[in-house]
């Protein structure tokens, strides 16, 4: 009872620092936990796997730099998945902070294919606001949206663009999304709207809202957070910053799962007190 | 493991003041509050200036100027108001009218003015939301639902659609307040309590992965990009 009561009194700093402890040790020390590849992880490498090589896909980037652990290793490995199966990639982005930032990754993947040419394999067309709006207005033509690209260049000058008019250029529509507006707008709005077949990357927080999605195949395939981020690597068979971070995530579980038993023994034991 | 210490002075920018923000994990004190003073404002500053140039200018500024001197995104056609889809040249005047019509409301005797932009703006959004919703969620998801419930020789599926079929009709009865929940109703919305329980249970635990992923992703940058530890 004593223990319990020193327990229910622990200064919470205590609880940071061995969070803190726990997440970092297997950051410099890796464990090499186990890690399977789920079905809906599957759904989306097997949605790019079955796109024909040459398509063009359409790549939406909805986040910033506040979704950088989780989204960014879904756009690097996506985009490279892509990349190696000679699909053509037009990307968009649909959050004001965030072109930058995928402008950064795609160039950084993109020096891994040095016969792939900016322009004819891909285009950043960068920001529009807009929203849903935006969404709507590409299905009667993504250059009226788009007039110039991320780089300011025009994009009817850009050899790829000349192959696409809305959304039936695509066969696939990828989404990589942090939130509003993200993977459920564009599920709303073009999907069921367009039947355009999606897969989306999303941040773990927001995960559960979009698996009645995946049930209603409405998503072929979908990453949750940084597990989705690390399984999608692992059936690439990289080793990316998401599965460097899954032991840590793995303890980090444990420790939360521990704290709160150990949060209803002491509720319990305090509750039995006369 | 040897140390690699970046020599770029953003990286050692970016890792003092991710200290400093951990510094609150401790308590409250002056280094954190000038971290976060410093994001608000950096953030706002950014976003007003990213606002102005990726909306106002590129979808009016640059356009009107084109349109006054005749041109807009199709070459072949000249002329101000020579607009097609997607390239409006000088009818983006109305859209501008209303735009600064919003600013009516810090002028009290015309502060009226400012509801028809207002207006505009709630009747587009409300209109694709409730289209995009009666689309995507509302006749998709219902449609998903109705699924068999037996498939021979397949018992994982059989148990799958039950329980997901038992648990649709128990939330819903859960939600159904024009009775109270007493007898088979009662159980039944507390049936559907279990299912509500284990389903914000998933969501507690994506939402302390998307925490710890933050955790994960400073860490990574002061390990990798700042300290080089490799």
């Amino acid at each position: 009872m004593r223990f319990a009561a020193w327990l229910a009194k622990l200064d919470r700093r205590w609880i940071f620092l061995i969070m803190g402890i726990l997440v970092l040790e297997p950051l410099l020390f890796p464990l090499a936990l186990p890690l399977k590849v789920t079905p809906p992880v599957q759904g989306f490498v097997d949605a790019i796997d079955h796109v024909k090589p040459g398509s063009i896909i359409l790549m939406s980037c909805d986040y910033d730099p506040g979704s950088i652990p989780e989204l960014v290793p879904m756009t690097r490995t996506a985009f490279r998945h892509l990349m190696s199966r000679d699909c053509k990639v037009v990307v968009t982005c649909l959050w004001p902070a965030g072109p930058g930032l995928v402008d950064s990754i795609i160039t950084e993947v993109s020096r891994e294919f040095p016969t792939k040419v900016y322009g004819q394999d891909w285009v950043n067309l960068g920001y529009r606001a807009g929203q849903e709006a935006v969404m709507v207005q590409m299905g009667q033509g993504i250059q009226n949206v788009f007039p110039t690209d991320f780089h300011g260049n025009q994009s009817h000058l850009l050899p790829l663009m000349r192959s696409v008019r809305d959304y039936s250029s695509f066969p696939l529509l990828v989404n990589i999304s942090a939130g509003q507006p993200g993977t459920k707008e564009w599920v709303q709005q073009v999907q069921s709207r367009f039947h355009l077949p999606m897969v989306a990357g999303v941040t773990a927080v927001s995960a559960p809202e979009y698996y009645p999605y995946l049930q209603s195949h409405q998503l072929l395939g979908m990453l949750g957070g940084m597990a989705g981020a690390a399984e999608y690597e692992l059936s690439r068979h990289e080793k990316g910053s998401a599965t460097k971070g899954m032991d840590a995530q793995s303890l980090g579980h444990i420790f939360v799962a521990l704290c709160i038993v150990l949060g209803n023994v002491i509720q319990f034991l305090q509750r039995r007190q006369p | 493991m040897t140390l690699h210490v970046s020599h770029d002075l953003g990286t050692w920018v970016a890792a003092t003041l991710t200290l400093f923000v951990f510094s609150f994990l401790y308590k409250d004190n002056p280094l954190y509050k000038f971290a976060e003073n410093l994001f608000v404002g950096v953030s706002a500053g950014y976003l007003m200036v990213q606002a102005y140039w990726t909306t106002i200018d590129s979808n009016l500024v640059r356009p009107l100027v084109q349109a006054f001197h005749g041109k807009g995104v199709h070459e072949d056609l000249h002329g101000m108001f020579a607009a097609q889809q997607g390239d409006y040249r000088g009818w983006l005047l109305i859209p501008a009218v209303f735009g600064v019509l919003l600013f009516a409301r810090l002028i009290p005797k015309i502060s009226w003015l400012s509801r028809l932009s207002l207006a505009l703006i709630i009747g587009v959004y409300a209109g694709l939301k409730t289209t995009g919703f009666a689309q995507g969620d509302f006749v998709a998801q219902v449609q998903a639902s109705l699924q068999p419930l037996w498939k021979a020789g397949d018992l994982g599926f059989t148990v799958s659609s039950i329980l997901f079929t038992v648990g649709i009709i128990s939330c819903l009865l859960f939600f159904f307040f024009s009775r109270e929940h007493k007898g088979a109703l009662g159980v039944a919305s507390k049936t559907g309590v279990y299912f509500l329980m284990v389903g914000f249970g998933a969501g507690y635990g994506y939402t302390v992965m998307s925490r710890i992923s933050l955790l994960i992703g400073r860490y990574q940058f002061l390990l990798d990009n700042w300290l080089g530890l490799r």
